[in-house]
Parts: C-alpha cells; structure tokens; sequence
C-alpha cells in the first residue's frame, strides 16, 4: 500500500473504499533462513536491511503480541548521537545518519524533525565535561555546539536561569538530534519488509529453542515449530525471559522507565532540553504536548506501569529548569520496561550456540539506536561478523574488562 | 510500594535503596579455582526472573539495615522481608 496525493483525493471521491493493509498477515512457514524474535522497531529493521541491504529475503519476524507493541511504542521519540566513547558515539552517529536518510529510503513518513537537543550545564566542572563531550562527538563526525548563557536564552527564553540552587550557566546542543514519528518508524520498516517478501508473523509467541548439540536448528512457538538456520532474538525488555529459554543467562536487568505527557500547548520548546542537576527531560510533540520523563524506578520489574516517587522526581526537576511547567495539567504517563545492561551499554552479538543471535540491552536509549541496531544486527547476521561501528557491543566484555561505562558508574544497572 | 519492615514495621519503600539480586549475599570464594569465572556470574550475570525475586533493599533514610525483600516483578506484591544479616548468618556468613 503506498500513499500519494492523488491516491488521497481519488479516495475521497470513492468514499476511502479502495485502502488496503500495509502489509500481509501470512501464516508461518515451515522453515526459513532467518527467522527473527520480536517485532519490536529493531526486529522490524533488522529483518528491512536483511533484505533491502544483505539480499536474504526468506525471513520471518514472529511477535507475541502485534508488531510494534513494545518500546516502539512507548518511548519519548528522541534521536541524538551525543556520546562520548569511542565504542559507542560512531555507532549512534551512524544511527543518526541513517535517521536522515530514513523517510527517503522507506518512502514512509516518520516525521523525522531534526529540531536540536540541549544539555543544560550548572557549574564549570560541568561545562568542560561536557567540552570534552562536544570534541568526542566532533571526531566521530557528528554535529556539537557549546551554547553560553545569552546564547542559550536567545533559544530557550522561559528556562530560570537564575535558580538559587541550580542556575543555567549554558548547555552543550547537537543542532541534528530531534523526534521521530515513533509508530511510523515500526509501520515503514514493516511495510518495507513485507513488500521485499519477509513474513510477519504476529500473535506468534516462542515458547522455546530448538537446539542439539550447541546448535539452533530453530523455534518452537505458540503456532507449531519453525525451522531456521539463523534465529535472531531482538526483544529488548524481555530479553532474559527469552533468553533463559535457551539457557543462557545475561548481563541484564528489567526495570522501567516512566514518561509523561501534558494537555496540548503552543508551540514553545525547541527541541529537546534536558536537566543536567537532576534527571529531566522535554521536548514538544507535533501536537502539542509536552513530553517529558526522567529517571527508573529503580528496582527490578516486568510490570510496565511505576510509582509515585518518580513522578514525583521528574516532575520537580521539570519544576527547576522550567517552572512554567506547573501550569499545564499532565494528561497522561505510562511505563515501558528496559533491559539495563551491566554498563549502560547495549549487546549485538553472537551467543555461545551455534546459530542463535542476540540484539538487546538497550537501557533507555533504544529508539534513537533503531535504524542502526537493526543495520547491525543484519550485517552480523548475514556475514556472521560485526559491522564496524557495533564491533564493541560483544556479550563478553564484561570478561575482558571492556566494559562501555558512559555514566562511570560500575554494575549497578538502576544507575545507568 | 510499602515494605514491611521486620523491624519497623511497614515503610514507604521510597525510603529505601535496591541494590539488586539477593544472590550477590553469597560472595564466591577468592581462593577457588574458578575463582575467575566465578566472580564474572557473581558480579555481571542475573537471572532477572518475571515472578517471585529476592532483592536486596538498603533502608537509606531509616535505620540503615539491608533487607532481603521477596516480591513480585510482575505484580509487585511483596510476600516476605527479612533482614539480610539474618539470610547471610543462615547461610553461614559471620555477619
């Protein structure tokens, strides 16, 4: 199904009769060469680029639920690519590329609006880490700019700058980061999928591995066993659950993440500003709304809704930086689980059986990574080695002390 | 979430900290000859299980005992909370 202007208007005129379904909804298969767990915005990628980019078209994508029925859904849309190691920044930078090649190259409209993002700054200590930060990004070709305070304040007029406690001495901006049409980017990856022959199966759970003698010969599932001579677990958020059916235990814990939502405003944030003395951050959706979130939970949890603490947290750190924010009238908040790796940093990797890969640990910074993790993913899984910019995300560098620690904060994934 | 404190009797959990799975009470031992390995389940692997799951939690703004609180990660219905001084000793440690 492909849109177009004169499709609009000659739909109207037969009263929207002729629109069909994006893409099939086909039985699964006996056997595939690939077959790809969880529907999820980088399953959706993953199983794109294996056929658009690496030619192997014999995929199946199953998903538990419906496609797009996971974080994709459930995150605050935000792309950027401001990390500061080398194991990490040029694999974002290379997901931000590709975010601005994206609409073009799915022809689906996913509303990638490259508005800039602002890390405010509160103390000098701050303000050369994050120098440092800006010249990290610039070598790994990506886009920074060190704003001072009456810079700042030409963007960004309503932040108070003059907080007793906390004041906006300035902020580090990456010009193209921005928000995406989150669903769009599920829907586009899922039609481009399907239209190049890839099946996705939906309400199709695994409820295992079929393995013998260190080798994944396939799946047994909630709609009969699938045979494959790749399976590829992509299903960030239930990573474990899904991995313990393979016997393999991860680096990972469950925990979510909480996002909020105002009434509808004028337009009044550009971009996205984030808190740099507490945890917050706010960009504007096209509707309006503000969108904001903050810190975990904290603790352990496959439940995908959280407390009252944190909504509190978030919403005082808002209160600090913008305390216009206390006027509008929050319309709604959910939760989304993550898996939070031992280091704050996600895995693409092969796993110790013969066959079975796995792309998860993405803490809360899977979205901005998706056209990346998924370009990765296949590249791993159609020339069994890693693309260059992912060739850190190994499930073994715990083991070799190569850990990818932006936060500096050691195996504590609540504090990642 | 409320937390009954053995001790205290029940409390806000945003009183406490987590720190994770109990499992990290017992300590392998350095001296062992898959110290290695050891050390690398201990410290990187979780079973991160959806159902019951034993957790340590610190009482931060309390009286500063570490608990071992069995609850639910999908419900989060807490079903039992007991001091971990009490776990380590039953499991043989001196304190």
């Amino acid at each position: 199904m492909h849109y177009s202007v004169f499709k609009i208007i000659s739909e109207g005129l037969k009263g929207n009769t002729g629109w069909k379904p994006q893409w099939r909804d086909p039985e699964p298969r006996k056997e595939y060469d690939v077959v790809i767990v969880g529907a999820g915005g980088h399953g959706l990628a993953t199983a794109y680029y294996l056929a658009k980019e690496f030619g192997i078209r014999n995929v199946a994508v199953l998903e538990k639920g419906w496609l797009g029925s996971g974080n994709i859904g459930r995150n605050t849309t935000i792309i950027r690519s401001n990390y500061l190691l080398p194991g990490n920044e040029p694999f974002y930078e290379f997901s931000m590329k590709l975010w601005e090649g994206l609409e073009q190259d799915f022809n689906y409209n996913a509303m990638v609006s490259q508005r800039g993002i602002i890390n405010l700054y509160h103390n000098d200590g701050q303000q050369a880490a994050y120098l440092r930060r800006a010249n990290a990004m610039r070598m790994a070709g990506a886009d920074s700019v060190m704003l001072d305070r009456d810079e700042l304040q030409k963007l960004c007029p309503f932040l108070d700058y003059d907080n007793a406690r906390f004041p906006i001495k300035g902020g580090i901006m990456q010009p193209r980061g921005g928000t995406v049409r989150h669903d769009a980017v599920a829907w586009g990856y899922a039609r481009g999928a399907d239209e190049r022959g890839v099946d996705i199966v939906q309400n199709c759970e695994v409820t295992g591995f079929q393995i013998k003698n260190g080798v994944c010969t396939g799946v047994e599932t909630s709609r009969g066993p699938i045979k494959a001579k790749k399976v590829a677990v992509c299903v960030a958020g239930s990573s474990s659950r899904v991995m313990e059916k393979a016997g393999i235990r991860l680096p990972i814990e469950s925990h979510v993440l909480q996002a909020f939502v105002s009434e509808g405003l004028k337009p009044t944030i550009p971009g996205v500003v984030t808190f740099g003395a507490g945890h917050f951050y706010v960009s504007q959706s096209d509707k309006g709304g503000l969108v904001f979130g903050g810190d975990l939970d904290g603790y352990n949890t496959y439940a995908q809704r959280g407390g009252l603490p944190v909504v509190e947290d978030v919403c005082e750190g808002g209160m600090a930086i913008m305390p216009m924010i206390g006027r509008a009238r929050l319309l709604r908040s959910w939760g989304g689980i993550m898996d939070m790796s031992m280091d704050g940093s996600p895995f693409i990797d092969h796993t110790p059986v013969d066959g079975l890969y796995f792309n998860g640990g993405w803490c809360y910074g899977g979205f901005k990574a998706t056209p990346a993790s998924g370009y990765c993913y296949a590249h791993l899984i159609a020339k069994d080695e890693p693309h260059e910019v992912a060739a850190a995300y190994r499930l073994d560098r715990f083991r070799r002390g190569a850990m990818i620690d932006e936060k500096g904060m050691g195996a504590q994934p609540n504090l990642h | 979430m409320i937390i009954d404190h053995p001790l205290l009797g029940p409390r806000d959990s945003a009183e406490f900290v987590y720190l994770g799975d109990a499992c990290l009470i017992e300590r392998p031992d350095w001296q062992d000859e898959n110290a290695l390995d050891a050390f690398h389940d201990y410290l990187y692997l979780r079973d991160n299980p959806a159902g019951e799951h034993r957790e340590l939690w610190f009482h931060e703004q309390g009286d500063r005992s570490w608990l071992v609180v069995t609850r639910n990660t999908l419900t989060h219905e807490i079903t039992k909370v007991e001091l971990a001084r009490d776990v380590a000793r039953a499991l043989g440690r001196s304190k």
